[in-house]
Formats: structure tokens, sequence, C-alpha cells
């Protein structure tokens, strides 16, 4: 398959295997946090750990929409789900995340509820018009990739003159949540970290200069990858090469795709229809400052938090579920007690074992035989 | 006066619909049977017009099954939920190295549904039916209001008979086994999904939808004594057939990535629709399991076989309490092959 195979070739890879091998220090570990689930999949999925010298470890982070969108705005799309009049647009790998009392939208779906899985806003904009007497509710999440296409079905509803359309807006910021972990006051919970594996797609739309503050400020390199195999490979060569050097600066390994700026365009319509909040609440990290958008006031009409009067309650995780250390790159899926015990992908208690971006699923599906195998030499 | 004539007029198979008439046991759903399945399907036990088809068999054990297919869409590149209803229940016959004798169909149809697109179907079926050498001997049809179905869902059985001394069951791989599929992986689901999505590559993606018990003949004739077991990858495609016979012998499965047959464009596909070929399913495939020694003759075999002319040998058996399956990938790491969790392509068969 051309411009993928390419991606994933073995042979290359244990070429740059052996080169990271020969280039990492013995005396000193080396940990790179990867932000975004599609990192920490392609990790999963392709075997990567095996591939890696022993003092090298990845940690993985945030960057999976679905896992960090907190318990009390899962409920509040349940809740809207349920009103009689709504019908409600959510792409599919939310529909099995538990919210509170054991309820996920799955549920609630079998309970009658009108939720429809679809692929793109466009979807949801179709059946907007397709059935003018519902409200019809885009569950919008995701990072500043998903956020464009949420800003063009809004400008499109406009235009249509739609006034059964709306947006429930869970967009977060990238760099506010990276922000997040770097700045996080010294303490128990304050993982050590020496670099970054930068978004891949996320990268496309904001472009390079949103990390240049880390890599000044906190010294940590970052180097922004694509999510293939091969891109993960160089990006760790690029960061050791860094971290050797005593370099902290932003690279970019993902040249085939981003660029300093960023698209403009999409960074322009972002722009026109939202605006910051002064805080959101992220799964794992807490409330976050100017970490998340909404819709500005000029497109209030498409704005389900303003049409349907919602107020988030803060809702509490399973206390036995760890998603929130994992989340922060503090404890791996194997430190909670509920992995792959209670929680498994086909009965999850906490979202990062949802996504197949989420840390836990990754490592459930792909790496758990490294457990057994740890088990039986221990 | 003349008496009243069963068939006053022909179905019209054109722009006709079925009703609730036909499924009401009177004269009108007489006229479908005869007309649209009894001209298909035709032989000698159905023929004889009753409620059950009585028959001696031969000697062996004697295999049994049954399927219910609800595909979406009805007809898709490379068959029809018809010519799917006699391949799947043939196979899963074959599976268990039994010659498929007689299936039995039973259609649920919707009010409202074309009776030209009902006739394309049992065609099909006939045909599908005739070139796997089994006979539908018996039958049944119900109408139902519409919404109350999607077109039409078939439900069909098989028996077969096993010859005297071959006994395949899913609980007899052992540690060391060789497992070879007779060909290309994810073709059927992929088909269905891009008929669905409307995704045109630059050769269209074909069902592999077809009936393999020549190929399973063959290769028992060959290997009969060497064969532990047969399976046919169909929903939750390799990765969950895998998964299950581990379980069932209680071993583990390794196998290579880079030995799996795959065609380029459903690759292509999978990669677009975010799915794995080792998860999406088959309708003319077959994992076998043999003793070591036998593999590379079954392959042989296998390979002089129109259906298993791409088979290959992707892996073995181990001891594994865990009864992981686990996978070399292409890229050199290792991977646990799991079972889908969740719904990853809603009725494909």
């Amino acid at each position: 398959m051309k411009y993928v195979d390419e991606y994933r070739d073995g042979k290359l890879a244990r070429g740059i295997a052996a080169t990271i091998a020969r280039e990492v220090r013995p005396d000193r570990p080396y940990r790179f946090m990867e932000f975004c689930g599609g990192h920490t999949h392609a990790i999963a999925r392709y075997g990567l750990e095996d591939l890696l010298p022993e003092n090298l470890r990845m940690i993985h982070g945030p960057g999976c929409p679905v896992c960090v969108l907190p318990v009390g705005r899962l409920n509040d799309a349940i809740k809207l789900a349920r009103r009689p009049e709504v019908t409600l647009c959510t792409y599919a790998d939310l529909m099995r995340v538990p919210g509170s009392d054991g309820m996920s939208l799955t549920k609630a779906k079998a309970d009658g509820a009108d939720i429809r899985m679809v692929y793109s806003t466009l979807d949801a904009l179709r059946i907007a018009q397709e059935k003018p007497a519902r409200q019809v509710v885009f569950f919008g999440i995701g990072f500043e990739t998903t956020t464009p296409p949420s800003a063009l079905a809004i400008l499109q509803a406009k235009k249509l003159g739609l006034k059964n359309f709306s947006v429930f807006c869970n967009h977060v910021l990238t760099p506010a949540a990276i922000q997040a972990i770097v700045g996080a006051p010294e303490g128990a919970s304050k993982v050590p970290l020496d670099g970054f594996v930068g978004p891949a797609h996320v990268s496309t739309v904001i472009g390079t200069r949103p990390y240049e503050h880390f890599a000044e400020t906190y010294a940590k390199p970052v180097v922004i990858a694509g999510f293939e195999p091969l891109d993960v490979m160089q990006a760790i060569l690029m960061l050791v090469r860094q971290v050797n050097d005593g370099r902290a600066m932003v690279e970019n390994e993902y040249i085939r795709a981003v660029t300093q700026d960023g698209n403009l365009k999409a960074q322009e319509t972002v722009a026109q229809v939202f605006e910051l909040r002064d805080t959101f609440e992220w799964r794992g990290l807490g409330a976050v400052a100017d970490s998340a958008l909404r819709l500005r006031d000029a497109y209030a009409e498409f704005d389900a938090e303003k049409i349907f009067d919602v107020h988030t309650v803060a809702a509490q995780d399973n206390p036995a579920c760890e998603c929130g250390a994992i989340l922060r790159g503090e404890k791996r899926p194997t430190d909670c007690k509920l992995f792959g015990t209670v929680c498994t992908p086909e009965t999850p208690m906490g979202s990062c074992m949802v996504s197949s971006e989420g840390s836990c699923a990754a490592h459930w599906t792909y790496g758990r035989f490294r457990d057994s195998e740890n088990r039986r030499a221990s | 006066m003349s008496a009243p004539r069963l068939r006053a007029r022909k179905l019209d198979l054109k722009t006709g619909k079925v009703d609730l008439s036909h499924g009401a046991g009177g004269r009108a759903m007489a006229q479908l049977i005869g007309e649209i399945f009894a001209e298909n399907f035709a032989n000698d036990l159905l023929a004889q017009g009753n409620d059950q088809a009585v028959f001696s068999v031969p000697p062996g054990r004697l295999a049994m099954t049954t399927d219910g297919y609800v595909v979406s869409p009805l007809f898709f590149p490379g068959g029809n939920i018809g010519s799917l209803a006699v391949h799947g229940t043939v196979n899963d016959l074959a599976m268990a190295g039994a010659r498929p004798l007689h299936l039995s169909a039973s259609f649920i149809l919707e009010e409202g549904f074309p009776l030209a697109d009902l006739a394309r179907i049992a065609e099909s079926m006939g045909a599908a039916a005739r070139e796997a050498g089994v006979k539908i001997v018996t039958g049944d049809t119900k109408v139902v209001e519409r919404g109350k179905a999607d077109g039409v869902f078939i439900s069909t059985a098989g028996i077969g008979v096993v010859p005297d001394g071959l006994d395949l069951s899913g609980d007899k791989a052992r540690p060391g086994d060789v497992i070879l599929v007779s060909g290309t992986i994810g073709d059927h689901g992929v088909a269905i999904m891009s008929s669905r999505e409307n995704l045109q590559f630059e050769t269209q993606i074909l069902s592999d939808s077809a009936a393999l018990n020549g190929l399973v003949a063959d290769m028992v004739a060959a290997c009969g004594e060497s064969l532990r077991l047969l399976r046919d990858p169909t929903r939750g495609g390799l990765a969950a057939t895998l998964n299950e016979i581990a379980r069932q012998s209680n071993i583990g499965v390794r196998i290579e990535e880079d030995a799996l047959p795959v065609k380029p464009e459903v690759a292509a596909a999978c990669e677009l629709l975010g799915l794995d070929p080792l998860n999406v399913a088959n309708e003319g495939k077959l994992i076998a399991f043999v003793a070591p020694e036998a593999a590379e003759k079954l392959l042989r075999v296998m390979r002089e076989h129109p259906l298993g002319k791409d088979a290959a040998i992707i892996g073995a058996c181990v001891d594994d309490p865990h009864h992981f399956v686990q996978m070399r990938t292409s890229f050199g790491g290792g991977r646990i092959v799991d079972w889908l969790s969740g719904e990853q392509l809603p009725r494909i068969c």
C-alpha cells in the first residue's frame, strides 16, 4: 500500500532501533511522553516496546479526547439525549464510556433515547435537514483536529438557516494540557519527563510554534511526529539525540504534513466561531485554565449549552479507577487494581479502557502478554 | 363453468411487491412458493410438496447446523443474501469434514419487498446449492408488516455426513500444530462495508462468499488423518476464530503478520475505515490446524484447488496457559491479536 507501507517497514525500524540502542547512555533513564492517543495506539499495535532499550520508557499522555472528557460532561450529554425532542449525534467512541450510575450513551439508546453514531459533523447536519421536527445536537469533542469541522458545521447551519441544529461543545486545547503537565507543582504526582513526542494531526492545524514555549521555558525537547510506527521510532531517536546533546528545542519529524504556522484557514474558522472558556474540567488533570472552547455569543442559537440550559455538575469517577493518574502519566495501566479484572474493553470502568487510543485499552488489546511474561519471570 | 384455476395470473416479477397475503397460507402463498422457490430450488424432495422432507442417509455420523442471515445490504459485490445463506450453512457443515447433503430455508419477508429482488435471491440460492451439490429440501415463508423486518431475513439449516474415522473438533489443536489459511482475509467484510459507505477503489472488492466443501473434500482425502480441525473465520474474522480455538484447545497461538494473505485493496480499505483485516469477516475462507509433518503437503493440496490458491502457513500452536494469540508484526514487535470488543461492522451476514 503506497504511502503507508513505507512508514511501517520492519527493516528500517530495526535500523533505527539499532541506532537508538547504540546512542542511549546506559547510565541514565530516558522518559518520553507521547502526548497523543494515536501514538499510544501505534506503539502498542506495532509492538514498539520490543524495539526499545530497557532504560527508555514511553509514558502515555492525555491526548485521547474520549479519555479526558470528564464524567460530568458525559452525564450532560446523556441527559440531553434523553430529552424527547433531541436527537444526539456522536462519534461512536463515546457510546460505551461509563457515566454516573453505570449509565452510558449505549444504555440510554437501548432505553429509547434517539442517539445516532456519525462519522462527521456533516452527517449530523444532514440529519437536522432531514428531520426538521427534531432538535439535532452534535456532541462535539476532541482537540484542535476535530474543532474546525465543528466550526464549519455551525457556519453551514447558519448559512442554511437551520433552527434545529446545535453543538454541545467540549473541544479542548493541546498546549494547555501540556502546560498542565510540565507546569504542575513539584510533588508526588509530578511525572519526571525528558521530552515529548508531539502531536501529529493536531500540529497540522496549529503548527509547531505553540510548542516552543515548552522547549524554552521548561527545557523539554519536543519532536512532532506522525502516527505511523516509523515516525514514532524516528522521533524517539531525535529525542534521544536532543537529550544527549543537552538541547531542548522543537523539531519536526512530520514535515510531510506539519508546517511552522499550521493551517491558517482552519485557525481562522475556529476563531470566528469559538472563544476560550476561562476554565474547563479534564479527567486526570482537573480544572485547567484557558484549556477549552465555547461558542461565541454571535452563534448562541447553535450552542446546545444555552438552548438546553446545561449546567454541568462535577461527578466522581469510580474511586478505584486510576484513569486520572494514568492520564497524567503518573501510573501505568497495570498499576490499576481494576485493570484486566473487572475493567476490560467489554466492561470498561474508566474511559482509558474504552477508546482504542486510551492507554488501558491499547495495553490490554495489544500488550498484555508482556505482563504474564513478567509475572512468570518474577 | 370450469373449476377455478390455482394460478389465475402469474406473479408480477417486474413490479410486484410482497404483501401480507403471501404469508397467509392461502393461494397467494402457494403461488409465491411455487413460482419463486420451487422454481429455483427444483429437486425431487421439494417437489413432493410435503411439510417435511423424508430421505435416507448414507453411512457415517450426521452433522447438523443452523444459521440466520440478516446482511445489509441484501445485494453486495460478489453475492447476495441468498448465495450467502447457502454458502454459510454448507461451510459450517464442511468444517466438520462433513459432506453436506440437504438444507432447509426459512424466509421472513417484509411487506412491500420487491418480488423481483426475491426472485433474484432465490435464483442465487438455487445456483449456489447446485454448485455446492446440496438440495434445499424444505422451507417456510412468513410475511411481516412493513417496518417489522428489513426486506428479507433468511434462516437455513443443513445436514451432512462425516465419513467414518474423521473427527475434527475445535478442542483438538495441540502445541506444535501448524496453522494454515486458505486465502486472502477480510474480503467479505470490506466488500459489504465499501458498498455501504460507497467507497470506490481502483478494483472493486468482491465478497469471497463461496462453498468450501469441495476444497475440504480434497484436504480430507489427502491429509485427513493429520487434520485436527477446520473453521471458517466469519464474523469477528481470523482474530476471533484463533482466540476461540486457543481457548477450546487450551493452547496459545503464534502467527506472523508477514505471512497473512491480504489483498492490497482490502488493506487500503481497512486503513481508510480504521479496521484491522484480522477482525474483518470472511465467507469463503477456512483455517486449518494440522500436525506439523503434514503441513507442507496440506498447503500443496490446498493451493491446487481454486478456492485455496492463495493458501498460506500463518503460524503455529504453542503451550500457553493464558491462551494468548500473539503476532510478530511486520514492523518487528510483538502484539496480542485480541477478540474484537464492541461492534465493528453491524449485520455483515
